[in-house]
């Protein structure tokens, strides 16, 4: 019996239409745009300026608070300008534009293919490399690596959870990362552990991907301390508290932080690029991407360079169909329509998914019949119908009351919902209103 | 027999009168008759636009309040607070009518949209996802979450223009389309003499090129209005204009030289022929507005 999260959960069509397929280099584009504010936290503050000359790898922009993380050139060439660039959802951001030149990198970097396994380095050492680094989540959430790493006095972890679920339909980057990079992965995962100072980890991984636990099972044997633990499938196992349910049977607490139930978890993406930070001191500045859609000439997973146009990706995946109604960032479930192709990817981009215009039209919402279908599949026990009622009746209290805050948008009411009520819309709304009320009452 | 029961009957009831009585004499509530006095003039909408939870929070805190300079029916206006004044004896403080004004002009044409919306209508919602369905991210949505806020019937959304427009003689200032506004664009605004009133109709903060090229309608920050202004009304931060109600003399002579006429001039009379070119050299005066407007050269 494999295990998975204990309340709701759905399971969507999967269509893993790039399952399998190789990782392709992308080439790199004429011109970068690099976003300042590319994780959660305060944006990075740029060190460079116009004209400036940069090599892959250049600490282009420093972190601009504790919770921030540092940017570096994803090119070599010439900078540009530092201006602001309209983002992926209309609203003027801050970032840097870099003219391409050849493509050199920073002497430092070990651009070998040869795995180095052996670190010497203590937990304080690979900690502010990854920092050095600019490493953030890669699952999505974009959280600073280095932060999560240094749980708040009194806590101990004492197991490290990496997620290789990738419970989101469509995406393969986790995936095709682990079949191609596995050794890679592994020793990232042993930086982890050596960085918190655990002695064992559990790498999660959804039972959809046998070859991926297969190979994994087989490597993880000369690895010490790490199991491998195949899960049932269900969406949002990739959640941080569900995966911490699924692999330890414990729950978070309401506002807690999972180092409260003694875990840390990691993305599996973030495995490999701290094993690249820390063993080929190579900065975060590429990442896997699936470029997806059942219409779509060649679904691929490229690795791209930070700040790639997104229309590149979709060109070398065999261009937009013609009947796209959607540019998705991200998946399904929780990825967000792209208001145009112009722009850039950045670290927290796994993937990108083009809709058919059938596929992404919304329809007609209808009256709530109170069936609680949402209620039986939020993941986090809320009841979404609850929570949408109280929001659009502005009735904060009762919404705080019910736990909104808690709620982590995976979208599974909104997905299940038989008359088509808009409950994460909603909910997402209040939770924001109601954070900012917590938040004022605080100060 | 029959006796027994009335007298008994009757003796109860009139223990229980005498109780209640005590009761309510002991444990009476001393409200300021003042109270219900004033929340008679006032307009009875409960509307919170004072800031007080409806009317009779509004008339407490009257009643209570040494002086009524901070408070202000902005419903019933200067009219309502002189009879509250009245009542008190209290000296109401003198202000100005002032009505929610809507600063985006990026109708249908001059706006283009770039992408399609198809999610909950609400500008709320949107605005939390996205900057909104054309080039202007600061623009209305037009999704009318003002119109749905108005206690009112005051403000709509415009079918053609998808811009909402407000009616004046409704709309009473309360202030809860402004609070409705993800995107800031309502103003209160001094209502001006005979409802006449000249803002800028534009809060895109991008730079000329940027606004000019999302909204044609857009305020560029060119600053002409600025130099034209003999009163010093105008000041232009963040490459947009802004107009001060208080030092606006009505003279019009910005709206005429504004290049994407984002200046609006409201309720003024039509204007002589040659008011409708660009004035080159100050023209006269189109009748005097305000006695205290000077003549300028």
């Amino acid at each position: 019996m494999l295990r998975t999260f204990r309340i709701g959960g759905i399971h969507p069509p999967e269509n893993k239409l790039s399952a399998r397929k190789k990782i392709v280099r992308l080439p790199i584009p004429k011109q970068v745009i690099i976003p300042l504010s590319q994780h959660i936290g305060a944006p990075a503050q740029a060190i460079v300026k116009k004209g400036d000359l940069v090599k892959a790898g250049t600490l282009i922009a420093k972190a601009g608070g504790f919770v921030s993380a540092n940017i570096h050139s994803s090119v070599s060439g010439k900078i540009n300008k530092v201006d602001t660039t309209i983002d992926a959802s209309g609203y003027k951001r801050a970032a840097i534009f870099i003219d391409v030149d050849g493509d050199e990198w920073e002497e430092s970097i070990d651009r070998s293919d040869e795995l180095i396994k052996d670190c010497f380095l203590s937990a304080k050492e690979i900690i502010d490399k990854i920092a050095a680094a600019g490493i953030v989540g890669l699952g999505g959430a974009t959280f600073p690596t280095q932060v999560k790493l240094t749980p708040p006095p009194g806590n101990k972890a004492e197991i490290l959870i990496i997620n290789a679920v990738e419970c989101e339909p469509y995406l393969t980057s986790d995936h095709i990362l682990m079949l191609e990079k596995g050794k890679e992965i592994l020793v990232g995962v042993t930086l982890l552990m050596k960085a918190i100072d655990v002695k064992k980890a559990v790498i999660g991984i959804e039972n959809n991907k046998p070859d991926a636990i297969k190979q994994m099972q087989t490597l993880a044997a000369s690895f010490p301390g790490i199991e491998i633990m195949p899960l049932k499938v269900q969406y949002p196992q990739g959640g941080e508290k569900q995966l911490i349910d699924a692999v330890i049977r414990k729950q978070v607490k309401s506002g807690a932080l999972p180092i409260s139930a003694g875990t840390v978890v990691q993305n599996v993406g973030t495995a490999f690029a701290v094993y690249e930070a820390v063993q080929k001191n190579k900065p975060l500045f590429e990442r896997i991407v699936t470029v997806t859609g059942k219409q779509l000439a060649n679904p691929s997973n490229f690795l791209v360079r930070v700040g790639t146009p997104i229309k590149e990706l979709i060109e070398a995946a065999g261009g937009v169909p013609e009947n796209t109604g959607k540019i998705i960032g991200g998946g399904p479930m929780m990825g967000k329509a792209l208001i145009n192709a112009d722009v850039p990817m950045s670290k927290g981009s796994s993937g990108i998914l083009l809709l058919t215009k059938e596929e992404s039209i919304r329809k007609p919402v209808q009256n709530c019949i109170r069936c609680a279908k949402c209620v039986n599949v939020c993941p986090m026990g809320l009841n979404p119908t609850l929570l949408m009622n109280a929001t659009e009746f502005q009735n904060w209290d009762l919404a705080e009351a019910n736990y909104i805050v808690d709620c982590i948008e995976c979208g599974s009411c909104s997905y299940t919902c038989p008359a088509n009520r808009p409950l994460l819309d909603y909910i997402r709304l209040g939770k924001g209103k109601v954070t900012g009320i917590i938040r004022a009452r605080k100060s | 027999m029959i006796l027994i029961a009335i007298i008994s009957l009757g003796g109860i009831g009139a223990v229980g009168a005498i109780l209640l009585y005590a009761t309510s004499k002991k444990f009476e509530i001393h409200e300021d008759p003042r109270i219900a006095r004033v929340q008679e003039v006032l307009p009875g909408a409960n509307c919170g636009g004072c800031g007080f939870p409806g009317c009779s929070g509004f008339a407490n805190a009257c009643v209570n309040a040494e002086n009524l300079d901070n408070l202000l029916c902005p419903v019933g206006g200067s009219a309502v607070m002189e009879k509250v004044a009245i009542i008190l004896e209290k000296e109401a403080s003198k202000t100005d009518p002032t009505v929610a004004v809507v600063r985006c002009n990026g109708t249908c044409e001059a706006r283009p949209k770039t992408n399609q919306y198809n999610g909950v209508s609400s500008c709320a919602i949107a605005s939390m996802l996205y900057g909104g369905e054309t080039g202007c991210s600061y623009g209305c949505l037009g999704f009318g979450d003002c119109e749905a806020a108005c206690d009112f019937d005051a403000i709509h959304i415009n079918p053609e223009t998808r811009l909402p427009e407000v009616i004046e003689d409704k709309c009473t200032s309360c202030g809860a389309c402004v609070k409705a506004c993800p995107k800031n664009i309502i103003e209160l605004r001094k209502k001006g003499p005979k409802s006449r009133r000249i803002f800028v109709s534009c809060v895109n903060k991008e730079k000329g090129g940027v606004a000019r090229k999302a909204c044609t309608n857009a305020c560029i920050g060119c600053g002409k209005c600025e130099k034209e202004c003999a009163f010093g009304a105008i000041t232009i931060e963040n490459n947009l204009a802004y107009i001060d109600p208080v030092k606006c003399r009505l003279c019009r002579k910005c709206v005429v030289v504004c290049p994407t006429m984002a200046i609006h001039e409201l309720n003024f009379p039509p204007r002589k022929e040659k008011d409708t070119e660009p004035a080159v050299k100050p023209q006269k005066k189109p009748e005097p507005i305000e006695t205290t407007t000077p003549e300028n050269k």
